[in-house]
């Protein structure tokens, strides 16, 4: 089953490691400013502990009338500031690829799905290990937000 | 160009240092790429050395080229910095020759860019400096940034020489550092990690030591301390006071630097030697990331 981040994927394989990073560079210019909502109250953010530089995340799932949990789409907002692009490059990644999907497409997400882009040769192994953990924390926000009351770790 | 007082200041300052030929001042900086000195085979290349990898691509001092410390640097098999080879396969590729001047810059108060200066001073390349204040200073002052990557002509430069490694006079290995006990040892990490609190630096992730606390005997001086709010070095007074008086550390002194990875310590390694004239100090690379997991090493908290 080809997902949004899986054919982001293979965008990236595709092209020479050069331009992987040009990508990259792309995907960090673009992440998108946080809302307001949550610029001006940062205690809502979760921090990415993992990544080199500060990162900060929040994840919101829609409560739609009628649409089963697995259903309701999910928004991703990421914070990273501009003197950190790989980290922002990650997060816009990310966001392309998971922003608005359903809460089962992202919980489906495979962990390890950010080691598909090739970019482990061109940016280093450790530095990916902030992409995957990224991930790992969206996937457990979704987890907190959709878990029936008193079962959320 | 015109020179400002605060450009003289900075001169002034740097003429103070015991080897005022390793670092450099935006405005000298400057001064040489208006003049067209700068760039692949020339007499000045200028290398941008950071801890983000993309940092470079968002716009870097014009003329400068990338080199990272992770995919440059560091071999990506055996933990140790690349071979000869490739030594010489980097700086050739960056038209750099072995008489060519290396000024480099980066982020984190040049942190990264003092670890790319130590480890191209493992490899003997005799004239490399320090641009003082690194990228902040440069983007501070609005001085032109760009997007634009030199081009480099293979053959501008005559092929860089093979040069074997010579570690031994400022690189330390574990079995140096415990031979070394009881001499002055340098902890440049953060409080927390000094004491053992911490196993990684704060706000960074846990690269996994199984033990906190540091080399006995060591000194904790954070690296920080050397460098001002904006990036630059303290003056040589100031380094003085809390080396010298403070520490009581001597120039003549066998002083090993550590740190988490060797980065940091790179930094000190440099006030150290370059600024302040110590004529014996090693950079123990291995730092905590070693000490911290190697069975039956002494640990002090």
């Amino acid at each position: 089953m080809s997902t949004p981040l899986a054919e982001l994927a293979e965008d990236f394989r595709a092209a020479s490691p050069q331009d992987r990073l040009q990508l990259l560079l792309e995907f960090s210019d673009e992440l998108p400013d946080l809302p307001e909502r949550y610029a001006d109250a940062p205690e809502k953010l979760e921090q990415v502990h993992e990544c080199q530089s500060p990162l900060f995340l929040a994840v919101e799932v829609g409560d739609e009338a009628g649409v089963d949990t697995n259903d309701q789409q999910v928004s991703i907002f990421f914070s990273a500031p501009p003197e950190a692009p790989t980290t922002r490059g990650f997060a816009g990644i990310l966001h392309e690829a998971l922003n608005g999907l359903t809460v089962r497409e992202i919980l489906d997400t495979p962990e390890q799905a950010p080691m598909e882009f090739g970019l482990a040769e061109v940016v280093s192994p450790l530095r990916m290990r902030g992409m995957v953990a990224m991930l790992s924390r969206i996937k457990r926000q979704v987890r907190l937000r959709t878990a029936p009351a008193g079962t959320a770790q | 160009m015109t020179v400002t007082n605060n450009d003289n200041h900075d001169a002034a300052k740097i003429a103070e240092y015991a080897h005022p030929e390793r670092l450099v001042t935006t405005a000298w900086l400057a001064q040489q790429i208006a003049e067209g000195n700068t760039g692949p085979g020339k007499d000045i290349v200028v290398l941008e050395s950071d801890e983000d990898v993309l940092l470079y691509d968002t716009g870097h001092i014009p003329t400068a080229l990338k080199l990272d410390w992770h995919q440059d640097l560091n071999d990506p098999l055996t933990r140790d910095y690349i071979d000869a080879e490739t030594f010489a396969t980097t700086m050739t590729s960056r038209g750099i020759a072995r008489d060519t001047t290396v000024v480099i810059y980066g982020d984190k108060s040049n942190w990264w860019a003092a670890y790319a200066l130590w480890v191209m001073t493992l490899f003997g390349h005799e004239d490399v400096r320090l641009l003082d204040g690194g990228r902040a200073k440069w983007i501070a002052e609005g001085r032109e940034v760009t997007r634009e990557v030199p081009e480099v002509q293979p053959g501008v430069t005559a092929a860089y020489p093979v040069v074997e490694r010579d570690d031994s006079p400022i690189r330390a290995f574990r079995d140096d550092v415990l031979a070394h006990l009881g001499k002055p040892l340098v902890d440049v990490r953060s409080p927390g990690e000094y004491s053992g609190e911490l196993l990684h630096m704060p706000d960074y992730p846990q690269e996994g030591a199984m033990r906190g606390g540091h080399i006995p005997g060591a000194k904790s001086v954070p690296w920080a301390r050397a460098a001002n709010e904006d990036g630059t070095f303290k003056t040589r007074a100031e380094l003085e006071a809390i080396y010298l008086d403070e520490q009581g550390l001597s120039p003549n002194d066998d002083i090993v630097a550590y740190c988490r990875i060797g980065e940091r310590s790179s930094h000190t390694w440099f006030v150290l030697t370059h600024l302040l004239g110590f004529e014996n100090v090693r950079n123990y690379d291995g730092s905590w990331t070693e000490w911290g997991n190697t069975v039956r090493v002494p640990i002090e908290r």
